[in-house]
């Protein structure tokens, strides 16, 4: 045992007897530790009861999510214990809580949990230690995990994505731009007939991708089998009339695993690109739909449902960039990732760090964008972000800007939702889409002049001209609730 | 019909003048410019021909668009596409690709449905040539 550690500890005897002693005295707080570079690394947000110091609170996560109980036992002897703890080696205040704030005060508590300690290629193993038993844990009021580092060593253990953004856009022939997408609306209700017809006016009209709502499955209203089928005569009808790859994402969502395999199949037969899946499944069952699509050649969409019980409250619970993060490993190729300007939660910050996180060979640490630790993917492929919710054609250079090009725009209403009809409405959106593309690229400043952009391709095209004069002023402009702790500091100019 | 493959085919077809915008920007992400020519637009069909090889060295628009006047010369009927090709990590493909020239008459698609088990179907598509319309 290092000397350094050893000091931070009780002495051995003492340390052993039968008994309860503080979390940091049974070697869950060293200061002193350096992480290895084969720690998975763990960013906690802690909010300690009154009384309990921040460094004792950060020692007890430590300990519950690797090896503690609440007692000492000499079990621990019979391990190499030392190596099994996980280390809590920092506690920072968090900037703005804390008295004379709004906020009582919080800490960043940094974990190093030692490599061995996790199963390769198992998000169920990783966060049954990380999110296990701790966030229930009396000592601490509130606790939220803000930020992971995997090692390289970690990373290859797991698949990745089955297709990734750059097969992607081979297997679609699809390059240089957003790709456009929708949801069906009415989301539930439609019989697999009229389904089929909002699926294909859409395709038709210039999208390239429509899709099941997260709680479509296989309801009294439309059984699976046949929205299956109705969807894939829209999307090869819309094929050969447009001469492009289109696609439908198929909710395979179900209560077993064997239905959704069987939903899944039936997708392939009928020559799907792509299928879906909700977050709801579970993470088990996420890494098994990411192995068959690979096996496949199929993309897979992930719907994040359910997330915002746990990601949306800046106190306790889940940032969705750790979400973000586990869900590259477990191998899904698109995931619902926010859209700055729509209608659900997105802080432009947060969501910089989570694209960033999604898209990058290396993500590099921001604080201004949350975005705590440097995160090398080791070629792991690139998750395709989606952006849906309230989006429209008069916002396109606002969503260029903000999102880049590599991302799914799904306008729902933006689309059905058109006065000329769904297909006029899928044509405004991609006239839009493809004229702030190119002013764009032949360096137009489009987050100035994007709306005389929008005019000047609403001259010649009046499905866009319908599409600026229904939404022209729709925009959602709330204060978001998980929003990033540090800010530029203005440095004086000289 | 009116393919929309491509990058920018909901757009008035590009002028020369736009053309060159887009290859300058390409040339200056550090992209490399290739020229590529077919009669036959079926999505799957992924090879077009290539008119020579990708113009790795060629910096300048102007070298670009004389190949393209060559190209369309030899093959004013056909459709030509640009693409531009990044050799970064993390992408090695194709980061831009659009239509430069259509034939005067577009094919079209023909969808064959064969109808399998329960009511399932397996498509393909068939492209029809302007001289083979109304044959079958």
């Amino acid at each position: 045992m290092n000397t350094a550690v050893a000091a931070k500890q009780a002495p051995t005897r003492k340390r052993y007897d039968a008994g309860v002693l503080k979390y940091r005295e049974m070697g869950y707080w060293q200061p002193d530790y350096q992480p290895q570079d084969t720690d998975v690394i763990a960013l906690f947000r802690i909010t300690p009861q009154d009384g309990v110091e921040p460094e004792e609170a950060a020692a007890a996560v430590a300990g519950e999510s690797s090896t503690a109980t609440w007692t000492v036992v000499w079990t621990d002897r019979l391990t190499a214990c030392d190596k099994y703890r996980a280390k809590a080696y920092r506690v920072d205040p968090v900037p703005n809580t804390g008295p004379g704030t709004r906020t009582e005060q919080q800490y960043f508590a940094y974990i190093a949990y030692e490599l061995d300690l996790f199963e390769e290629g198992s998000i169920a193993n990783l966060t049954a230690s990380i999110i296990g038993n701790v966030f229930g844990f009396k000592p601490l009021k509130a606790l939220r995990l803000e930020d992971m580092r995997i090692p390289v060593a970690y990373v290859k253990t797991f698949q990745g994505p089955a297709t990734g953004i750059v097969v992607e856009r081979e297997r679609l022939d699809k390059f240089g731009r957003p790709l456009l997408g929708a949801t069906t609306k009415p989301k539930l209700g439609l019989s697999g007939r009229n389904y089929g017809r909002v699926v294909y006016e859409a395709l038709r009209g210039g999208l390239d991708f429509v899709k099941d709502d997260e709680n479509i499955n296989s309801q009294p209203f439309m059984h699976w089998r046949d929205r299956f089928l109705f969807c894939m005569e829209a999307v090869n009808k819309a094929s050969a009339a447009t001469g492009e790859v289109k696609g439908h994402y198929l909710n395979v969502t179900a209560a077993t695993m064997e239905d959704m395999y069987e939903r899944a199949e039936f997708a392939k037969e009928l020559g799907s690109v792509i299928i879906m899946i909700d977050l709801v499944i579970g993470y088990t069952a996420i890494q098994s739909m990411a192995k068959w699509a690979r096996r496949n050649d199929m993309i897979l969409h992930l719907h994040r449902a359910g997330h915002g019980t746990y990601t949306r409250q800046k106190n306790h619970g889940i940032a969705f960039r750790v979400i973000a993060k586990w869900m590259r490993l477990a191998g899904v190729d698109h995931i619902h990732a926010g859209t700055v300007v729509g209608k659900l939660e997105g802080d432009p910050n947060v969501i910089a760090g989570i694209y960033d996180t999604l898209r990058e060979p290396v993500t590099r640490a921001s604080l201004m964008h949350g975005v705590f630790f440097d995160q090398d993917w080791a070629g792991l492929r690139k998750v395709m972000p989606v952006a849906s919710g309230g989006i429209h054609a008069g916002q396109m250079h606002q969503l260029l800007h903000y999102l880049g090009e590599d991302v799914v725009l799904q306008f729902g209403g933006g689309t059905i939702g058109h006065p000329h009809g769904i297909a006029q409405g899928a044509q405004a959106n991609r006239v839009a889409l493809e004229a702030i593309v190119q002013a764009r690229n032949e360096g137009v400043d489009i987050w100035n002049e994007g709306p005389q952009i929008l005019e000047r391709a609403a001259r010649w095209c009046s499905p866009l001209r319908a599409a600026l004069d229904t939404w022209r002023d729709v925009t959602f402009n709330y204060t978001s609730t998980d929003t990033v702790d540090f800010v530029p500091t203005p440095t004086e100019a000289v | 019909m009116r393919i929309t493959q491509g990058t920018f085919s909901f757009l008035p077809d590009l002028t020369d003048d736009q053309i060159r915008a887009q290859i300058n920007y390409a040339l200056n992400q550090g992209w490399a410019i290739s020229l590529e020519y077919t009669d036959d637009p079926h999505p799957r069909n992924t090879y077009w021909e290539m008119w020579g090889l990708p113009m790795f060295d060629v910096r300048d628009a102007a070298g670009v668009m004389y190949e393209l006047y060559a190209c369309r010369k030899m093959h004013p009927n056909e459709y030509i596409r640009v693409n531009a090709f990044d050799a970064t990590r993390g992408f090695e493909t194709v980061r831009l690709s659009f239509l430069v020239n259509r034939p005067k008459e577009e094919p079209e698609f023909r969808l064959v449905r064969s109808e399998g088990p329960g009511r399932s179907i397996r498509y393909s598509l068939q492209t029809v040539f302007p001289g083979e319309r109304g044959l079958s």
